[in-house]
């Protein structure tokens, strides 16, 4: 690989400074004292105290799942702290008493935490380490009856929506890391779109990892009732440390009759160092209930940091008609080690669903797409189609398709298609030939291939996205 | 065609180059001036497509020897996207599939570089748009392959126009085309053909590399030269060409030992 190739993927990280900000950090460790401390902090009703206990009862009857195709050491639970919140002075009144110093952070990492600079005119909850400190738009969304917040607060202003849907689509017990969560999750976006409601604006949440040694462990559910639509960004950031910090987040989505969920992530934790040596682990459980009929549930992510992403964005199509959409793009370089990809589960009859996967690998990364297509007995005239590409930039990467497909009615059509391709140096040198650099050739092939991925993005995440890929690859290509 | 005050744009002394250590071209000596077109013809294997690489700066070749000048400036000192930018131009034998890149973009992208470099105003889609389908009416191209991606299934012909549509708009100063005629039917070979006799003007040169005649047919060369393991062996007017045809390459070699040394 030529060193114009290799300068190109390896750009620094811009999001990795620290916030100089006090913080109240919970010791290290997990107990259940632990986890009554999490909850008596944030004030919380016995019934989710309940939650919690027999979270934590059921992960530690639990084995830490050895199936991903990655690697790493064992991760020390005791040597995580599960609770680090910024020290608030006092109760905030409004955006304009936030900390400055908090503001000046989101101000460097581009997120609109003013309302009235957010031109926008998206809403954004805004998570740092444990808690929520911000949420714009939250009156103007009020009065159309679409509820957009903290979900600790959610806990306090509507236990009822909470109660019902907490843990409905990800039970307590669905895996290791979901179960930890529900032990332990200390914030995260809670949104309520009330029936035949079209929410007027993109949602978005913004995590931002800040103090070494804490787990994020965010909570986020999102319930749109009969024909309600809602679109919502995540976007995430950490400091750069040498050390691996946790992340492992619960998202349940939950769509009834007619409701249409579109979730867009683009992810850009704190992804180590060259050598591998630092950045997130990004072990996290989404997954949507298509409920009712005509309901459609769709995911686009944009994967480019973490040190290891291990995660699956998926379907359930329950209710008849209903629709699962996932769109990915994962980019891993140096010691990356991503294993992604979605579950989509039919269920219903005439339930339909799409996946594109487009897998880039370069340094030294190690890309998987893991998908599973499983059509119930009962899903009759189930569709599905998965395209899963693969391109590599180098030879020392690697990527792997494990695409799982069970189908158990015989009137389903389940299409797979998967290609691997390269960029180059004939490629290259055909652009150079035509007086185009490196750079901006790769820029453009990577662009082409994630074209089907972007276009499902909205507009200002999609220039996010592309700026993002252009930084990540930058010096990988020779 | 041969001007009496043209400039010399590239001279090439002694170059040698090799490939996995293999040494392919073994001093080749051209000189090439403004308004000229020279074909350079030869077996397989003789070194001609090595040449065309070397000098375009392909990675795979290792420059051994020699010197190559283009307008006064140390070719070989540049990276292969800046000789490009200074006016070399390759027309590929195998012109490069790349999926996902649309035809359109790829051509404006080459184009404003291009502008950039002139320092001339860099087009707009839409202004790209009216130049490109102009330039394409010249080569009878079909519109709808702006939309493709660049050279991905396209019939070798396309391709290959392809190529001379790229000549057109980055206006080299000199173009050398790589065994442009192979894979053409007539028909397209004098489309091709006609597009390069229409760009060729007073300040610029073409080379043409090639294995047959047919093409000089269209395309009437002012110097032949046959290249004979990675070496000129001989030069002469057009009507080499045609002897070539007539005798075939072992001809020039029973002639070698009175017209070697050029």
């Amino acid at each position: 690989m030529s060193v114009a190739l290799q300068n190109l993927i390896n750009k620094p990280y811009e999001h990795g400074f620290v916030t100089e900000i006090e913080s109240d950090v919970a010791p290290k460790g997990l107990n259940e004292g632990t986890i009554r401390l999490i909850s008596t902090k944030k004030n919380e009703p016995e019934w989710l105290l309940d939650f919690r206990l027999k979270s934590y009862q059921q992960w530690l009857k639990m084995e830490e799942p050895k199936w991903s195709n990655v690697k790493y050491p064992k991760i020390d639970f005791q040597a995580i702290s599960y609770y680090s919140a910024p020290k608030e002075k006092k109760k905030l009144a409004s955006m304009d008493e936030v900390d400055p110093e908090l503001l000046r952070t989101f101000e460097k990492l581009g997120v609109p935490m003013h309302e009235r600079a957010a031109l926008a005119g998206v809403a954004v909850d805004v998570i740092f380490d444990s808690v929520s400190v911000a949420t714009t738009y939250k009156e103007k969304l009020a009065k159309v009856g679409i509820i957009f917040g903290s979900i600790s607060e959610a806990v306090h202003t509507h236990p009822e929506l909470v109660k019902k849907y907490l843990g409905s689509v990800v039970p307590v017990g669905d895996n290791y890391y979901a179960a930890l969560n529900s032990a332990v999750f200390t914030d995260g976006s809670f949104c309520y779109i009330p029936k035949g409601v079209k929410c007027p604006m993109d949602l978005s949440t913004y995590f931002r990892i800040n103090t070494e040694e804490s787990g994020q462990f965010e909570r986020t559910l999102i319930i749109a009732e009969e024909g309600a639509s809602v679109s919502y960004l995540e976007g995430c950031t950490a400091p750069r440390f040498d050390t691996n910090q946790l992340h492992a987040a619960v998202v349940e989505l939950v769509a009834h009759d007619n409701a249409d969920i579109k979730y867009s992530t683009v992810q850009n934790w704190y992804a180590g160092d060259e050598k591998g040596v630092g950045g997130i682990y990004n072990f996290v459980t989404k997954r949507g209930l298509a409920k009712g009929k005509n309901s459609r549930i769709s995911w686009t992510q944009v994967e480019t940091g973490s040190a290891i992403t291990w995660k699956y964005p998926s379907c359930v199509l329950q209710g008849d008609n209903s629709v699962g959409e996932f769109y990915s793009v994962a980019v891993t370089n140096n010691y990356q080690q991503a294993d992604t990809g979605t579950k989509m589960v039919h269920i219903g009859k005439n339930t339909r669903s799409t996946i594109v996967s487009k897998g880039i690998s370069a340094g030294h990364s190690n890309n998987s797409y893991r998908g599973l297509v499983r059509v119930a007995p009962t899903a009759t005239n189930a569709r599905n189609f998965s395209q899963c590409d693969s391109m590599l930039i180098g030879d020392l990467c690697s990527a792997n398709t494990f695409p799982y497909i069970q189908v158990r009615n015989n009137s389903a059509k389940v299409e797979h298609e998967a290609s691997t391709s390269k960029i180059g140096e004939d490629q290259l040198f055909y652009f150079a030939q035509r007086g185009i650099g490196s750079e901006e050739a790769v820029s453009m092939i990577i662009n082409g291939f994630c074209k089907d991925v972007f276009q499902q993005l909205p507009m200002e995440f999609a220039v996010e996205a592309t700026n993002l890929l252009g930084l990540k690859l930058e010096g990988s290509v020779g | 065609m041969i001007y009496q005050d043209s400039k010399v744009l590239l001279e090439v002394r002694e170059l040698c180059a090799t490939v996995n250590g293999i040494t392919i071209l073994k001093g080749i000596n051209l000189t090439v001036k403004s308004g000229e077109i020279h074909a350079i013809m030869g077996t397989n294997g003789s070194g001609k497509s090595t040449f065309a690489k070397v000098i375009a700066g392909h990675a795979d070749y290792e420059i051994t020897g020699g010197t190559v000048d283009f307008e006064g400036k140390n070719l070989l000192d540049l990276a292969p996207e800046e000789r490009a930018r200074a006016g070399i131009f390759l027309g590929f034998q195998y012109p490069i599939e790349i999926p996902g890149v649309a035809n359109n973009q790829f051509l404006r992208l080459a184009y404003n570089t291009a502008q950039i470099q002139r320092n001339k105003d860099e087009l707009d889609p839409l202004e790209f748009d009216d130049l490109v389908r102009e330039k394409m009416k010249l080569l009878e191209m079909n519109p709808d392959f702006l939309d493709r991606s660049v050279n991905e299934n396209f019939s070798g012909g396309e391709k290959k126009r392809n190529e001379i549509l790229q000549m057109s708009l980055l206006d080299p100063r000199i173009a050398i085309l790589d065994e442009t005629d192979s894979g053409l039917d007539i028909d397209a070979l004098r489309i091709v053909a006609n597009g390069v006799n229409q760009l060729a003007n007073k300040g610029n040169a073409t080379i043409l590399v090639t294995h047959y005649q047919r093409m000089l047919n269209y395309i009437v060369p002012d110097y032949v030269h046959v290249m004979e393991s990675g070496r000129i062996v001989k030069t002469g007017g057009k009507e080499l060409a045609l002897d070539l045809e007539k005798h075939g390459y072992d001809w020039v070699n029973v002639e070698q030992p009175t017209t070697a040394g050029t």
